[in-house]
């Protein structure tokens, strides 16, 4: 089913060749280790999963990828070639993007504003232009709000685009950093625990977006979630963590039978 | 009803993204516009231009200059004066050596020096945030008071080390020194004052403005969307004292006439802050709401007496004056800890509806 040029998924979907490659991460915090030798592939396209109890070094990981922690040992590859050490805004810059464990919105700002700093890293007008409002930077502006736009649509928050974030109720908000991180139109896009704290209703439309994200951008997805039902339903193949180790990587199917997850689910002594 | 929006369609993201997407604002500006540019300088007196209308538009720009660094960009400082002081001793430098100079460019160009300064104590604020950053930009206040002592280059070897404005003109116009006429330096006043306002309004409503209330709001976050945190303070903490340092060159240059070091020492800087926080952090019309709270209403209070022909001592008003605009001050921040320009806001919106309930 695998070869090196990709694969096609159960629902038919192509998925491309390896566009992130994890090779031996280890982090260690002082002595503790919170990552051992961890390696393994995002493909293109895909919707890449990565699960495992409180504290298996999951939320770690992502922040290794978008480049907020450098791995103590080992080497993040992306679009073929070894990524130097660098500060994460220039990691952001490459188009990876994503969003946070506990909301991470600018609440003193409006929807429009917040989804607007996503297309930061695209806006690169002089700031004398942008004083005098003239020029280059106002045709800049009226180009990445209607990009802006389409992703508000897109995400069915247009009522709301002019309401200050600290307004909004939680799921809204969830929603309004899904679309901040899109706007950025990522390669691959990073999402930790996109479902936590949610409703059932809630989470059937954050599923919907996310595979709707995957299937019309073609957008490389890699969520950190914790309702194994979303999970199972929703990703490609699934990476599994425990006390900092892989124990398990596959399609969902492959890790539901894998006896060494289920024993850290269900708990058996290490 | 006279605020209602209904029927004012938007049909393009240009229109919606207009300074003034409500015809109304536009209307009010308007109105407003008129009355500083031809009604009070055609109604006020000798005594309303200097104690009311030059003070209350020179500090409003220097909270405006403090409030893009604390209001939008969440950089918190103590040193207004004192980049104020560094802006009127560059000016007053540059006049001294290059007397030919148009003072209008001069005042200009002397936000550069302070802005260059500004940057320079505004690394500190690569490490750290809050209180302490409130600290470090302490140290310029006090360092950058002691250099204009100290420093006799600066005040030209005079022995009382002040600096006095010279006379300068334009085209055979005074504009400063003793034989300026007041409404001329109301006009140019007025006139930079609306120029960097516009500046800043645009710079606040556009990237770079998302940058700096991103970098306010959440710094963490704000960089791993791809924000680089060092750009955004440092061009916070340079365009900040530009504005602040352009205020600190008019104050002396278009007001006071003359400035000894101590003029720019701490209450100076507290008294720009508290226009700032009263006026509401993060609001540029705020900063005039809050210099006329401040500057223009113990001037009014003092006059309010005398004009009644209630016979109370003048001690007795000054007394009088600092209890109620203090607890003014009080009233306004329980009412709304944003500010007055948060308080517009809101009545504003309640205006919009009026007189329906929804």
């Amino acid at each position: 089913m695998k070869d090196s040029q990709g694969y096609v998924t159960a629902d038919g979907r192509q998925i491309g060749g390896v566009l992130m490659e994890m090779k031996n991460i280890t982090l260690k915090f002082g002595g503790v280790t919170a990552i051992s030798d961890i390696s393994f592939d995002v493909r293109e396209g895909e919707i890449r999963a990565i699960i495992g109890p409180n504290g298996a070094g999951k939320s770690s990981m992502l922040n290794v990828i978008s480049g907020f922690y450098t791995p103590t040992v080992g080497e993040v590859w992306y679009k073929g070639a070894k990524r130097p050490p660098m500060k994460p805004y220039e990691v952001a810059r490459m188009g990876v993007a994503r969003t946070f464990q506990n909301i991470a919105l600018f609440e003193g700002m409006s929807v429009l504003d917040n989804v607007m700093t996503g297309r930061l890293t695209h806006m690169n007008a002089s700031i004398p232009a942008q004083a005098l409002w003239w020029g280059p930077a106002r045709a800049e502006e009226m180009e990445n709000r209607e990009k802006v736009e389409k992703v508000i649509d897109f995400l069915e928050i247009q009522a709301i685009r002019k309401t200050p974030v600290g307004r909004l109720p939680y799921g809204l908000k969830k929603r309004v950093e899904l679309a901040r991180a899109l706007a950025a139109e990522p390669s691959i896009l990073l999402l930790d625990e996109p479902m936590a704290g949610m409703n059932v209703e809630e989470k059937e439309d954050m599923s919907r977006f996310i595979l709707d994200v995957n299937d019309e951008f073609g957008t490389t997805i890699c969520l950190i979630e914790h309702d194994m039902g979303v999970v199972m339903d929703l990703s490609d193949r699934v990476v599994v963590m425990d006390y900092g180790k892989k124990i398990g990587d596959g399609t969902p199917d492959e890790v539901r039978g894998n006896q060494d997850v289920i024993d850290a689910y269900l708990g058996v002594p290490h | 009803m006279l605020y209602r929006t209904a029927g004012q369609y938007k049909t393009s993201y240009e229109a919606d993204q207009a300074l003034f997407p409500v015809r109304q604002d536009a209307v009010l500006l308007g109105i407003i516009l008129l009355f500083v540019w031809v009604i009070f300088p055609l109604t006020a007196s000798e005594f309303t231009f200097q104690t009311l209308l030059i003070p209350i538009l020179i500090y409003s720009l220097a909270a405006l200059g403090l409030n893009i660094l604390t209001g939008y960009a969440g950089q918190l400082s103590l040193g207004t004066a004192a980049f104020m002081g560094v802006g009127a001793y560059a000016c007053y430098k540059m006049i001294t050596i290059m007397p030919w100079m148009n003072p209008i460019v001069a005042i200009l160009l002397s936000g550069f020096f302070s802005a260059g300064v500004g940057v320079m104590f505004g690394i500190p604020s690569l490490r750290i945030k809050g209180f302490y950053l409130a600290i470090a930009t302490l140290a310029a206040q006090f360092f950058l008071v002691w250099l204009f002592e100290k420093w006799a280059w600066l005040y030209n070897y005079n022995a009382s080390g002040a600096i006095q404005v010279p006379n300068l003109d334009i085209f055979g116009l005074y504009v400063s020194g003793p034989q300026a006429d007041s409404i001329v330096q109301y006009y140019v006043v007025l006139f930079i004052v609306s120029l960097l306002t516009w500046l800043c309004i645009n710079l606040t409503r556009g990237t770079l403005g998302r940058t700096w209330k991103a970098t306010r709001d959440m710094d963490i976050a704000a960089e791993l969307i791809g924000i680089n945190l060092m750009r955004s303070k440092l061009t916070a903490f340079a365009i900040s004292s530009y504005v602040v340092g352009v205020a600190g060159a008019l104050f002396v240059f278009m007001w006071r006439g003359a400035a000894e070091p101590n003029l720019f020492d701490i209450p100076l800087s507290f008294r720009i802050l508290f226009i700032a926080i009263i006026g509401g952090l993060g609001s540029i019309m705020g900063n005039y709401l809050g210099a006329i709270l401040i500057v223009g209403l113990p001037v009014v209070l003092n006059l309010l007496p005398e004009t009644l022909g209630i016979p109370i001592s003048s001690s007795m008003v000054e007394h009088l004056n600092i209890m109620i605009v203090g607890s003014l001050i009080v009233f306004f921040l329980i009412v709304e800890p944003h500010g007055l320009a948060q308080l517009w806001r809101l009545l504003r919106e309640k205006l919009i509806l009026w007189p329906f309930p929804y």
